[in-house]
């Protein structure tokens, strides 16, 4: 069991989103995150989907979303060249004293931005991967973590290729 | 001003519309008021979702895009379950629904119900319009969609203020459908068909598994020379009967929980399988680590989603049945030597037919057999679900593709009798008859209304155990005979049909079974014939669910 991430090309319309999260739900096929937006083309979205399986399942997975009218097409970055990122915001405890100083020295490291400074928390904003934003998750979390988002996984291919419509 | 409803008609009549099943309710109000003077002629069912199995038999019938219509809220939810069914057989219909106002929607307003929400998991597609500019687009990709590729049932949800609505006027209707995120493979990739057919120049003991797919792809008389020509034998699921005539001697029958023993043995004896149009369902693999064991696997189909699902494929050929078959054909150069295997296969036929005690009783395959006795395949047979479908399957001797007409994905009880409406609308010529079970019949015993409405000679042949049959069966092999809530109380189906004004008889002689069959089919109008069969008879074989498909029960052992 792997996870791979596949760009999803869908037109924009009403209702394309739960098109495909209720296929991959009625399927049995699990979502490990999920980023929906537009994307170059102006009535097209690209939707980024995480998910974990072997490769008989993937390509189960693969098929069955390419069998949506509305998706244009669908390709798993896993296998290629490809840069991924997520975002997440990390709302910590920061009571002053040695413990923020610390939390601001991670976030260095981490290059993470202070995004809002409280009296007792500190908003971090961080990019990168899965597994940088995991590690940072972990280290942060001695603090005391108030609230956490991410944005979930975005990728694009490296270089000149790109994921176009030609299904 | 030409309002969405007349739009909607004349997009409907574009596509060739002739007949529509339907139920009136109040946001379908003004496509009613176009459909009262329109050349489309409507047929007034009794429930929404006989009006969906109607739509369904008529495309199985036909091969043409059946089609139905209903008010929204509980008009479109009745439809459910017709469109679930032909979503599982892959018939193409066009699900049409009103749906309350555009302001109203989402606010639980009278009779709304999300409709496209609750269908989006048993239809290919579907719509919901917007603004009645929509309408000619919407309507004819809803046609293309169903019919090609992979057929199914697209539904449109069509609010009342786009049906009342102005459609912009003089709008040239595009020529042909062109969908960037659809585009089906009809020609089977050219490497794969020789790597198919250096399998088929080899292979000792080939065996074809055809399934409903060649009958939707029109391709009969393709896979009739292909296995002529290859000297292959072959069997087919329930979707694939009447594919090959049923008296051909290639043919084995039907394979799978309820196979013959010919074909079942065939399947775990092969070296190599030939799936066409099939999808190895667990009805068709009982347990799929023992399904065809010995064989390499050549896979057709036009849904590469299907390809590799259940079953690890050794040559997968995406594409449309008929095209990949011509091209089979039009490329082989040498068959294999089957000559053995085919004097082999021809043996078990003989050996091990198919079986019941032909006594003095009367009994329900009996009746299935003197059906297909008189009409020598020359009729259109509908069925309900249970051991009805199955005696028919096995007992009836199918000839010729679309005179089968079954629910086998969903099997869906009540489905027989209003796809039968269907049936004789697509087909007219034909006389058109629905075997049923008392229990199957009676989930869509209103249809009698319809059927003496218009005087459609639909033939119901209902073999009475007073039993919900197949149930009963398995409650009797697995559950010790505990026949829990399966009974039926008698029911005198003979006065039911006669007060809709429809005639009927009942049968309880073995002796009178041919008569009465022939009473029926001869009357012009609809007729109910009540046989009254032997009450625990059972369906043999079988396989026991997770058995392998050659462990048979209730046959005699090789
Ligand atoms: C709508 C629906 N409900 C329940 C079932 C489960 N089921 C399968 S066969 C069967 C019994 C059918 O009885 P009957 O129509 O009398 O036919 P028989 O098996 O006796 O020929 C039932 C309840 C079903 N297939 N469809």
């Amino acid at each position: 069991m792997k996870s791979h991430t596949l760009s999803v090309l869908v037109e924009n319309r009403a209702g394309v989103l739960s098109r495909v999260a209720g296929m991959f739900s009625r399927r049995g096929f699990n979502i490990e995150s999920l980023a929906v937006g537009p994307c170059e083309e102006p009535n097209m979205s690209r939707i980024t989907i995480v998910v974990n399986g072997d490769d008989g399942v993937v390509e189960q997975v693969m098929k069955q979303t390419n069998k949506l009218i509305d998706v244009i097409k669908v390709s798993d970055l896993t296998k290629r060249e490809s840069v991924e990122r997520e975002l997440a915001l990390i709302k910590v405890a920061a009571e002053g004293g040695p413990a923020r100083a610390e939390i601001l020295q991670i976030a260095d490291i981490f290059r993470a931005q202070v995004v809002d400074v409280g009296s007792k928390t500190l908003v971090l904003q961080v990019t990168g991967d899965t597994e940088k934003i995991d590690a940072l998750e972990k280290l942060l979390r001695q603090y005391g973590i108030k609230e956490l988002v991410r944005t979930g996984k975005i990728a694009l291919l490296r270089g000149a290729k790109t994921v176009k419509s030609s299904k | 001003m030409k309002t969405g409803a007349r739009t909607l008609i004349e997009a409907l009549q574009r596509e060739g519309v002739d007949t529509i099943f339907g139920y009136p309710g109040g946001v379908v109000l003004p496509i009613y008021d176009e459909l009262y003077d329109s050349s489309i002629r409507h047929i007034l069912v009794r429930h929404e979702q006989a009006a969906a199995h109607a739509a369904d038999g008529y495309a199985r019938a036909s091969g043409r895009v059946g089609v139905c219509l209903a008010t929204s809220g509980p008009g479109a939810c009745n439809l459910v379950t017709g469109i679930a069914t032909a979503y599982m057989d892959s018939i193409p219909i066009v699900a049409l629904t009103g749906q309350v106002p555009t302001a109203l929607l989402g606010n639980d307003a009278f009779q709304e119900s999300d409709i496209t929400g609750i269908t989006m998991p048993v239809t290919k597609h579907n719509y919901l319009v917007k603004n009645a500019g929509e309408i000619d687009r919407v309507v004819q990709e809803a046609f293309y969609i169903a019919r090609t590729g992979r057929p199914g049932p697209v539904l449109v949800d069509l609010p009342k203020d786009v049906s009342t609505g102005a459609a912009q006027e003089g709008r040239p209707v595009p020529e042909t459908v062109s969908l960037r995120g659809y585009q089906p493979t009809y020609q089977g990739h050219v490497r794969q068909i020789d790597k198919a057919l250096d399998l088929i120049a080899t292979a000792e003991r080939p065996l074809v598994y055809a399934g409903g797919g060649v009958v939707l792809s029109e391709a009969s008389a393709e896979l009739l020379q292909f296995i002529e020509t290859a000297a292959i034998p072959v069997t087919t699921t329930l979707m694939g009967l009447g594919a090959v005539p049923g008296d051909h001697p290639l043919n084995l029958g039907m394979l799978g929980m309820h196979g013959t023993q010919s074909a079942n043995y065939a399947v775990t004896e092969c070296d190599l399988l030939i799936a066409i149009g099939a999808r190895f369902d667990d009805r068709v693999t009982g347990k799929i680590d023992t399904f065809a064991p010995n064989a390499a696997i050549i896979h057709i189909d036009i849904d590469p989603a299907e390809i590799g699902k259940n079953k690890k494929v050794d040559v997968p050929i995406v594409g449309d049945v008929k095209a990949v078959l011509q091209a089979l054909l039009s490329r082989m150069q040498k068959r294999g030597d089957t000559a053995n295997w085919v004097a082999r296969v021809g043996s078990w036929k003989t050996q091990y037919p198919l079986y019941y005690r032909n006594d003095d009783r009367l009994r329900p395959q009996y009746v299935v057999e003197q059906l297909s006795d008189i009409l020598k395949g020359e009729g259109i047979i509908v069925s309900e679900v249970g051991q009805n479908q199955m005696w028919t399957a096995l007992y009836y001797c199918f000839k010729k593709p679309r005179t089968w007409i079954t629910s086998g994905g969903l099997g869906t009880m009540g489905y027989g009798f209003p796809a039968a409406i269907g049936a004789h609308y697509a087909r007219p010529d034909m006389p058109v008859i629905d075997i049923a079970g008392d229990g199957s019949f009676q989930m869509n015993i209103q249809e009698l209304g319809t059927v003496a409405q218009y005087d459609i000679p639909v033939k119901v042949v209902i073999l009475n155990n007073m039993y919900l049959g197949m149930v009963r069966q398995w409650q009797e092999l697995f559950y010790d005979r505990r026949y829990s809530y399966t009974e039926l109380p008698p029911v005198d189906f003979v006065k039911i049909a006669n007060a809709y004004g429809v005639e009927g008889l009942r049968v309880e002689e073995k002796a009178d079974v041919r008569e009465a069959l022939k009473t029926a089919l001869a009357t012009d109008g609809p007729f109910v014939l009540d046989f009254r069969v032997e009450r625990e008879e059972n369906v043999f074989p079988m396989v026991p669910a997770g058995a392998a498909i050659n462990e048979m029960i209730g046959v005699r052992q090789p």
